[in-house]
């Protein structure tokens, strides 16, 4: 029997107000589910990191969370530009965020490699002009 | 200390209660750059900045602070203020500059 419990997010792009709504639902949801704290505050940390890339980069998107007993799985689904250089986006302090983010206290260059560092696994499929695709797991 | 006991402590100007006043406050952290205070704020951590949109307070919610402390006179704009307010932040301001309020937050802290 299948009882994972899924959840789905619509991202609005640009609304900064809003950023870090989905992340904060999720991290309530865990928290009530008893979920440890060490993986609760790892998917706050990744699932925020990627909502702000969606925010900013992206013309927003969708993520969809999906919670098994064993692990947390969060797919990240936007309509963005893509990613040129995968490599190069995955160093730390690299950033192409426009000046208006930084001055929000963004765009350090720290996003996916943070969102790296607090998942267990993490896939990146992009495609110039169409979109990105992140999936995330942290395991319970 | 608690929460409770750094607001009634006379250091900083009181801005919003927060809704777990009795948490124990775990170390102080000072950090402006919110992509880097999201992955290095301790948890249950006193987080003294000038950043005070409201990204601050989401930043502060996902990786469990349990204040946030503004320095340098800066303030929470309106929408960074009536999120606090909604989620239960713990906020306190000072005229301080971060390094020195956060000493004399560190200094009650360790009895130092």
């Amino acid at each position: 029997m299948d009882d994972a419990i899924r959840l789905t997010y619509e991202i609005s792009p640009d609304d900064f107000t809003r950023a870090g709504e989905a992340s904060s639902d999720v991290k309530r949801k865990l928290k009530q589910m008893g979920v440890s704290p060490e993986a609760v505050r790892k998917v706050a940390i990744a699932m925020y990191e990627g909502e702000i890339n969606m925010v900013i980069h992206a013309k927003g998107g969708e993520i969809r969370v999906e919670i098994t007993p064993e692990k947390i799985i969060m797919i990240l689904d936007d309509v963005g530009p893509g990613i040129p250089d995968v490599e190069l986006a995955m160093k730390a302090g690299y950033s192409t965020a426009p000046d208006e983010v930084r001055s929000l206290g963004f765009g350090a260059g720290m996003g996916l490699p943070n969102m790296k560092n607090y998942t267990d696994s993490m896939d990146i499929d992009t495609r110039i002009g169409v979109g990105t695709k992140i999936t995330m797991v942290v395991n319970i | 200390m608690t929460v409770q006991e750094l607001w009634d402590s006379g250091l900083l100007k009181q801005i919003n209660e927060g809704d777990d006043m009795d948490r124990e406050i775990s170390k102080l952290f000072c950090c402006d750059l919110l992509s880097i205070a999201m992955s290095k704020a301790p948890a249950g951590c006193a987080w003294v900045t000038v950043m005070g949109n409201m990204n601050t307070l989401a930043v502060a919610s996902l990786s469990d602070a349990a204040c946030v402390i503004m320095a340098e006179g800066a303030h929470l704009d309106e929408t960074a203020l009536t999120k606090a307010k909604m989620q239960g932040i713990a906020v306190m301001e000072t005229e301080l500059p971060i390094f020195d309020a956060a000493l004399a937050i560190h200094q009650r802290l360790t009895g130092a």
